[in-house]
């Protein structure tokens, strides 16, 4: 028997359409979830409990008097620390915002907000968004609910986590390199990264602004599919938010028949370095897109070796200049102490409050803009880039879909990686691609390998085609019914 | 080859002071990094144009209308340190002392 955290969002909604639970039922399931779990999966760096009831009760009474009802009315929702909440405190998973309290609401979360969502909390994620295990947090790493000694991924690790634990039916999460995907792979969850600009970036705690993305978490391809229709739109205060129109999601989902559907197999993505349970399992799900009638054939993204080249270029570059407004002027962390001069303050406090990853990064992206260096990296990585976008160009003229393993590993162990930076990268050597290119993705859970962890496929589509991925997507986890529930929770 | 770079001179330029423990990893990782990252240089001819994002877009304008902006008790709520409605920092300039 199910709880009512462990449902999913459609499924909510109907309930509370006809009366049969309440807003308040429903968050309370999820709280109660969070106080049994969340000392051991630490998703949450800051409950809004209190905040959330107080919402809850307010939607149940506007509701009750007859309001129209929208696919997020009393969905318990999660938000990754990198998006700004009005009131409530948002860190970045990092020291040097440890206090920090936005005065304004980050669009992906006004929408999500005005459309009726409770916030459960905010989510634990690597610091400012960097990494690929959550282990890069100023407040510990993410425990994966399917084995708590392994990592959740990352960034978005909370997100992902909370959603798979049912102590949030809905999460949000930004992706920049795979960020919503890899952990949502790892998890045994839905991640959704659509394309770039296609929900604003607002409140966005900045990253690399070229490549981030706000993406979604669920359980489900229908509830992802309900979450981008929330989303998606035109933002005046995002330069880079894309003015086209909004489709129905839900109704494109279609009905799990795949004829004519054109499916290319990045066959480069099933190599060395991808575990044989992973291979297995992903190719496992593209005979069963063929059994629902889609065409297979195989597909190379030629330069795709060189995406992660490019990728730890042109993200730490853009961070390098987007994180300089940290700098203990106007909010967040100052060094104590008697400075001689701002300057000095402003290298105290840049030391004192960024953590060993973002500090590599910041000193990566600093060196591959500086004199003398610009051309050779920074002018080099973005014609890589420019070969990204023509490889997926070539291959969308021949398919309607592309598919391959979301990440090359199951959840690995806590610690395992955290010496070897390069080795930690190599995560997101499927992901990277999509966000140089800016094209729709999506990661769906296809089965659990020997030892018993989720395994990701990833669906990915022409430009705004999200309708695609979530179509087959949908038809997958229809065919496959696989239920995915984390041992933590499975005998409740 | 491992490249070699100035972690000191970078620092510098990006205000981060670092300790010696912290100089020293930066060294021996990004030299690894950026090895693997030079290998752009081996497809990046001179034909390809570069790409500064996922699609081409012009400057996007809006109208020049006067909107509310966040009120300077609100922008100041998170200040380290304030002197009525400004922010408060360490000396900028010399003082001619």
């Amino acid at each position: 028997m199910s709880e009512l955290c462990d449902l999913h969002g459609w499924e909510l909604s109907v309930k509370l359409a006809v009366g049969e639970v309440s807003a308040v039922e429903v968050l309370a399931s999820c709280l109660t979830r969070v106080e049994e779990v969340d000392d051991r999966v630490k998703a949450f760096l800051t409950p809004t409990a209190q905040l959330a009831r107080e919402r809850a009760e307010e939607l149940d009474a506007y509701l009750s008097t007859g309001a129209p009802q929208s696919a997020a009315s009393g969905i318990p929702v999660a938000v990754k620390d990198v998006f700004t909440t009005n009131g409530v405190r948002t860190t970045a998973g990092s020291k040097i915002l440890a206090d920090y309290v936005p005065p304004y609401d980050a669009t992906a979360w006004t929408r999500l907000s005005g459309a009726g969502a409770v916030l459960v909390g905010k989510t634990n994620c690597d610091e400012f968004a960097m990494g690929s295990s959550n282990e890069n947090s100023a407040y510990g790493p993410v425990h994966n609910p399917w084995d708590l000694e392994r990592v959740s991924g990352g960034s978005s690790g909370g997100s992902a986590a909370a959603v798979a634990a049912g102590e949030a039916v809905w999460a949000i999460g930004s992706d920049t390199g795979g960020s919503v995907r890899q952990p949502a792979s790892l998890c045994g969850v839905v991640g959704l990264k659509p394309t770039y600009g296609r929900i604003s970036r607002y409140g966005l705690i900045a990253f690399a602004s070229s490549l981030d993305t706000v993406g979604t978490f669920t359980r489900s391809v229908r509830d992802a599919a309900a979450m981008l229709g929330v989303l998606a739109g035109h933002d005046p205060r995002d330069a880079t938010s894309l003015d086209a129109p909004v489709p129905d999601y839900t109704a494109a989902l279609g009905d799990g028949d795949l004829r004519g559907l054109r499916v290319g197999v990045i066959t480069d993505a099933f190599g060395e370095g991808v575990e044989p349970g992973v291979a297995a399992s992903v190719r496992a799900a593209v005979d069963r897109l063929v059994a629902l009638g889609a065409k297979t054939d195989e597909v190379s993204l030629p330069h795709a070796a060189y995406a992660l080249s490019a990728y730890y270029l042109i993200a730490p570059s853009e961070a390098s200049s987007n994180l300089a407004r940290y700098d203990g002027v106007r909010y967040g962390l100052r060094a104590e102490g008697d400075h001689t001069d701002s300057i000095a303050m402003m290298f105290a406090t840049r030391g004192l409050g960024f953590g060993p990853e973002v500090k590599r990064r910041i000193v990566l992206g600093t060196y591959a803009l500086s004199a003398g260096y610009y051309d050779a990296y920074y002018g080099q990585a973005q014609k890589v880039r420019t070969l990204v976008i023509r490889d997926y160009e070539a291959a969308f003229e021949r398919f309607d879909v592309l598919v391959s393993p979301t990440s090359p590993t199951t959840a690995f162990p806590i610690g395992e990686k955290t010496g070897d930076p390069m080795a930690m990268y190599l995560n997101d050597i499927f992901t990277i691609p999509a966000n140089l290119a800016g094209v729709p993705a999506i990661s769906v859970p296809c089965g659990l390998d020997e030892a018993g962890l989720p395994v990701g496929i990833q669906l990915t589509a022409p430009l705004l085609d999200e309708a695609t991925v979530l179509r087959v997507g949908h038809a997958l986890e229809s065919d496959l019914q696989l239920d995915l529930r984390p041992p933590l929770v499975a005998g409740r | 080859m491992p490249v070699e770079i100035d972690v000191d001179h970078v620092a510098k330029l990006a205000r981060l002071s670092l300790t010696d423990d912290e100089k020293a990893a930066l060294r021996v990782q990004l030299g690894i990094i950026l090895e693997h990252a030079a290998k752009v240089g081996e497809v990046a001819t001179d034909d390809v144009p570069p790409a500064a994002g996922a699609f081409e877009r012009a400057n996007v304008f809006r109208d020049d209308v006067v909107e509310p902006s966040l009120p300077v008790d609100e922008a100041l709520r998170s200040a380290p340190d304030r002197d009525g409605d400004r922010f408060k920092v360490p000396p900028i300039a010399e003082t001619g002392e």
